[in-house]
């Protein structure tokens, strides 16, 4: 399973945050801070995992923003950047060409796409189309009931 | 401002995020932080009821800021109101909220539960899919407690849309690891299992990680999955990359899966039925042809979805470890990657390997890429492959290759990575005790240790020297002198100055002949590293030096005297001034004998786990150390080999409170009238002839896993009885029955008490007197939830086990065949063989055996000759054999003589049965 998934910038400025076992907040901050230092730190062309601790690390760099999943020991890391990627072409399709500041300007809507992708720190849906549609499918919900809600009482 | 805002703009967002990226400098922001939060604070405080949109875009507003990393210690009832929000955007944000900031001791939970009980009963399943989300992203218990019950019936509800089933899997996933005993298994168990034949991949997937988990736990309710799992595998691998639309990824069908299949199938022993075995041999074949195929695309996305699958196929095949074909198989293809252009291929094939290098099949195989990893050691540049080809070479080591690769870990520690060296110092000590065959190897390796990396030598290690010179006297002389010499340097290191006052203390009159190294040339090299030395040093000097004072009456005087200056009789130090006055007394009134008496050779150690061993383990967490110990690996285990302390695996915490009621029925009297049979199990007992350790036996209470070592005609058995359960065993006790007189078995007495989850050892010494073929009994008792559980399993101490291999030249073999030409001295038998007809892996069994395999013996290559003694206490039986494999008939030729043909015909019995 999953442990938690972190986007931050080269400066190592935190853009999201997914934790799918409860921790303190002392927790949470001592391995964001641990992540940022130890991922940043990585050369280039080297591989893309890290032990720490009991968990594997598995990141990877997308233009400004890298992402940084924490996976079991035993998980399997190919599949575990490859969830990485899944989750960088559901942000793109949905704002199109995506960037740093689409997710820090819409920060609730990375949220969402991710809640649709992985859940528990499990895969729950692969398919990109199925996925997209109950994005869109959201989306469209909001319109409709605020439109729904809108009209003035009878 | 946003360069993108979709469905609805929160334009007060927008314009707050833009504000907190114009700030300058941390003070601007927390100056704005702190002018938003008040702004926040008054509205929610303030009179006027706010809307809801208002309502949401102050949460939005406090969850960014909690995102930036500052604290937010209001707006959790604001939010829990907007979860009853008719409207569905305010109702997703109230959950975001909730999801992220509250967490699972929040006194707002019985709220949330209340709004969460209204949406899952919506039967919309937008709405559903908002609460199961929060469910599992909470997980706390007061939220299992209620809604354990609910989720299991919408999860196999015939009406439930597929989105739903799988939230409603995965949340039950996420339940069952926070709070297993709120989950109760049920009918919908079976239910379950059937999921894995749903037509949406979607809802197989997250099934599929749902029944891991719960295979995991009880595996036996589970059973069904494994053909299940088979057989959609196969559907998979078999489809053309069209067939599953969407869920192919860049050509690879259902990779996601794919690898939870192969992951939930790693729950389970290999399939006793012989069509599924071979339609799973299919799958993991077809998986490994693949990857001999031309990549369907260049994309690194297909090489790695495609290589995920190959890792987990390897990773089953090193579960079940039980077709040597396809475990050299795997060992060949991850050969290959050694060398791939790709770093991260290159790291996980070293990982993995490591686990091939356990199993008894591969290990050679694994041996012959020794050149490929020392180089990658040398030559990558990421330190993290680096690493992992270090833990390589340290789990492929054995007595054949130990020297070298001790030697490749030395030059390494030069110029390693600061943070690696502790390690790789720990190691090269393990190995080099290991595998030592002389013990002046031994010695000068853990010298070389201090003298290149002193700093990264700890305690464990060079008292573990000290205890092993003490314990072997062959070897002390030589550890005098080279200490002796090695101090000779000008600078030292310190942990060397120890070393070598213990020892020259202990043994510096083996060297005091040499005039060389006269008493007194020895007392003053010692006392010339004195001044430099920290005080822990400076008092393991003043004892070297009373040890000398016995040692040699001659330089007594000279050591009186520096023990009795001002520096020594008034130091500042307590400890040191202490030992300079209680020696210098001693050596004063003390007479010769009372001297010898006190100053006597230090006693052997007791011999035990090597303590850097432990270190190690400590030093790298449980689980990751992959024993030297250890190299023959436990057939149910997980995937990463088990370090020796934790040879059954069984870290898995019990489930809580079950044992209550357990307990009370443990005071009912025992009804021997009641008690079941005991159980003999004998199956495994054949396949411990070529190996030594292992799990020997298992039911649903109790695992019993082995280790065992032999030398000669002894042998020490490590027992290791896990209890699988989370209640007690109590009155557990284990005994062992020697069917003849000719095998003695000391069983040293176990804790009458293990407790759940708990794994105890037993040790056992064995000894052979003479030849036997009956195996002892092991009879185990002890009382599970008040009922008494008999078992008996056969022993596997094997005649084979006291060989010694003994290795000889082509001319040697021939002529001791001759002198055994006997009739009944010779044993042949003619067989079918049972296993793919691999020569590594018959290699591998023979030296498992224990016999020394000659090559270059047998004028036909693909014959194997192998020769050994066995020892038994009264007599020794040279023994030699030879095994004719014909690959086209599938059968084999296997010949012994010995000079005992009751001899000859146990060993033939044992060895034919193995192939």
């Amino acid at each position: 399973m999953m442990r938690f998934l972190l986007l931050f910038s080269r400066q190592g400025k935190l853009r999201l945050q997914k934790w799918y076992t409860p921790m303190s907040d002392r927790e949470k901050k001592k391995i964001i801070r641990d992540m940022t230092t130890a991922v940043l730190a990585r050369q280039p062309r080297t591989c893309n995992f890290l032990h720490w601790k009991d968990l594997k690390i598995i990141y990877k760099r997308y233009a400004s923003l890298y992402f940084c999943l924490a996976i079991e020991n035993h998980e399997n890391e190919l599949l575990a950047l490859e969830v990485i990627h899944r989750y960088v072409e559901l942000l793109d399709r949905y704002f199109g060409n995506v960037c740093e500041l689409d997710i820090i300007f819409n920060f609730e809507k990375a949220y969402f796409i991710l809640d649709e992708f992985l859940m528990g720190g499990e895969i729950q849906e692969t398919s990109k189309q199925i996925v997209n549609r109950s994005i869109e499918a959201s989306d469209m919900l909001q319109e409709t009931m605020e439109e729904y809600m809108s009209k003035p009482a009878f | 401002m946003p360069a993108v805002s979709k469905g609805d703009g929160m334009r007060g967002l927008a314009v707050f995020i833009s504000d907190i990226r114009n700030c300058k400098s941390k003070e601007a922001e927390i100056k704005r932080i702190n002018k938003e939060l008040a702004n926040i604070r008054s509205k929610f405080k303030g009179d006027k009821a706010l809307d809801g949109y208002s309502k949401k875009k102050y949460v939005c507003k406090l969850l960014f800021i909690f995102l930036l990393g500052h604290d937010i210690d209001f707006g959790h009832m604001e939010a829990v109101n907007l979860l009853s929000s008719n409207k569905y955007t305010e109702k997703q944000i109230g959950y975001l909220f909730i999801s992220v900031l509250v967490n699972s001791n929040s006194d707002l939970i019985r709220l949330i539960n209340n709004a969460i009980k209204n949406d899952l009963s919506s039967r919309n399943p937008t709405f559903m899919n908002l609460a199961l989300h929060c469910i599992a992203n909470v997980g706390s218990r007061e939220m299992a407690e209620a809604f354990a019950s609910d989720i299991p019936r919408i999860l196999v509800a015939g009406d439930t849309m597929d989105s739903v089933k799988q939230s409603a899997a995965l949340c039950l996933l996420r339940l069952n690891k926070t709070s297993p005993d709120l989950v109760p298994m049920g009918e919908w168990t079976s239910r379950v299992v059937h999921l894995l034949n749903d037509q949406h991949l979607g809802v197989v997937t997250a099934a599929t990680s749902l029944i891991s988990r719960l295979a995991q736990k009880s595996p036996d309710d589970f059973k069904t999955s494994a053909a299940l799992a088979v057989a959609r595998l196969s559907r998979i691998v078999t489809s053309a990359s069209i067939d599953l639309q969407d869920y192919t990824y860049y050509f690879v069908a259902a990779p996601w899966l794919s690898v939870k299949l192969l992951r939930l199938l790693q729950c389970y022993p290999p399939p006793e039925d012989a069509a599924l075995r071979s339609r799973l041999a299919e799958c993991l074949e077809t998986i490994l042809n693949k990857a001999q195929e031309p990549p369907k695309s260049k994309k690194v996305q297909h090489s790695n979805a495609k290589n995920a699958v190959l890792f987990e196929a390897i990773s089953l095949i090193i579960h079940h470890d039980s077709e040597p074909t396809l475990l050299v198989r795997a060992c060949n293809q991850l050969g290959q990657f050694l060398q791939h252009r790709e770093t991260n291929l290159r790291y996980l094939a070293l990982e993995s390997m490591c686990t091939l290098a356990s199993s008894e099949f591969s290990h050679e195989a694994v041996k012959t890429h020794i050149d490929t990893v020392i180089n990658a050691l040398k030559t990558e540049r990421d330190v993290s492959v680096r690493q992992r080809a270090l833990d390589l070479l340290y789990a492929m080591c054995d007595r054949s290759n130990a020297k070298q690769i001790v030697a490749e870990m030395l030059s390494y520690l030069e110029n390693a990575d600061y943070s690696i060296r502790e390690e790789i110092v720990l190691k090269v000590a393990i190995l080099a005790e290991k595998y030592a065959v002389d013990y002046t190897w031994y010695v000068d390796t853990i010298l070389n240790l201090i003298r290149m990396a002193g700093d990264h030598v700890s305690e464990e290690v060079w008292y573990r020297v000290i205890q092993i010179v003490i314990n072997r006297d062959d070897v002390q002389g030589y550890a005098a002198k080279t200490v002796f010499e090695a101090l000779q340097a000008p600078a030292c290191h310190e942990n060397l100055v120890k070393v070598g006052g213990y020892i020259l203390g202990e043994f510096g009159n083996l060297i005091a002949g040499d005039p060389r190294s006269s008493p007194l040339v020895q007392f003053k090299l010692l006392h010339s590293k004195f001044h430099l030395c920290s005080v822990p040093t400076r008092a393991l000097l003043l004892s070297a030096y009373i040890k000398f004072i016995n040692l040699f009456p001659e330089v007594k005087s000279t050591i009186q005297e520096v023990l009795r200056s001002d520096s020594q009789l008034r130091n500042a130090d307590v400890e040191l001034q202490q030992r300079a006055v209680e020696y210098l007394r001693l050596s004063c009134i003390a007479t010769t004998d009372i001297l010898a008496t006190v100053l006597e050779e230090m006693p052997p150690f007791p011999e035990r786990e090597s303590s850097i061993l432990a270190k190690l383990k400590k030093k790298k967490g449980p689980g990751n150390v992959t024993g030297v110990d250890d190299t023959r690996r436990n057939v149910n285990g997980a995937n990463s080999a088990h370090p020796f302390n934790d040879l059954l695996n069984l870290n898995s915490p019990p489930a809580a409170n079950s044992s209550l009621l357990v307990d009370v029925f443990s005071e009912a009297p025992p009804d021997p009238a009641s008690a079941p049979p005991p159980d003999v199990s004998d199956e495994s007992f054949s396949r411990f002839v070529c190996k030594n350790n292992g799990v020997l036996y298992e039911n649903q209470l109790l695992q019993i896993g082995l280790k065992s070592e032999y030398r000669q005609n002894l042998g020490r058995m490590y027992v290791f009885f896990g209890n699988k359960t989370s209640s007690q065993f109590v009155s557990f006790s284990s005994s062992v029955t020697t069917m003849n007189p000719q095998v003695n078995v000391h069983a040293k007495a176990v804790d009458p008490v293990i407790e759940g989850g708990a794994q105890v050892q037993q040790i056992l010494n064995i000894e052979c007197v003479s030849e036997f073929s009956d195996a002892p009994l092991l009879s185990i008792h002890f009382r599970y939830g008040g009922a008494p559980q008999n078992i008996s399993v056969q022993l596997p101490v094997m005649l084979n086990k006291f060989f010694q291999p003994t290795e000889m030249t082509s001319q040697d073999f021939f002529q001791r065949w001759k002198q055994l030409g006997l009739p009944q001295q010779e044993v042949q038998k003619i067989f079918k063989s049972k296993h793919a007809m691999d020569s590594e892996v018959t290699k591998a069994k023979i030296l498992g055996f224990g016999v020394a395999l000659l090559e270059a013996v047998d004028p036909n290559p693909a014959n194997f000759v192998g020769a050994g003694v066995v020892h038994t206490k009264t007599s020794q039986v040279g023994c030699l054999l030879r095994l004719e494999p014909n690959t086209q008939a599938q059968m084999y030729r296997l010949t012994l003589r010995t000079s005992r043909d009751s001899v000859s015909q146990r060993l033939c019995d044992l060895l034919s049965d193995q192939f």
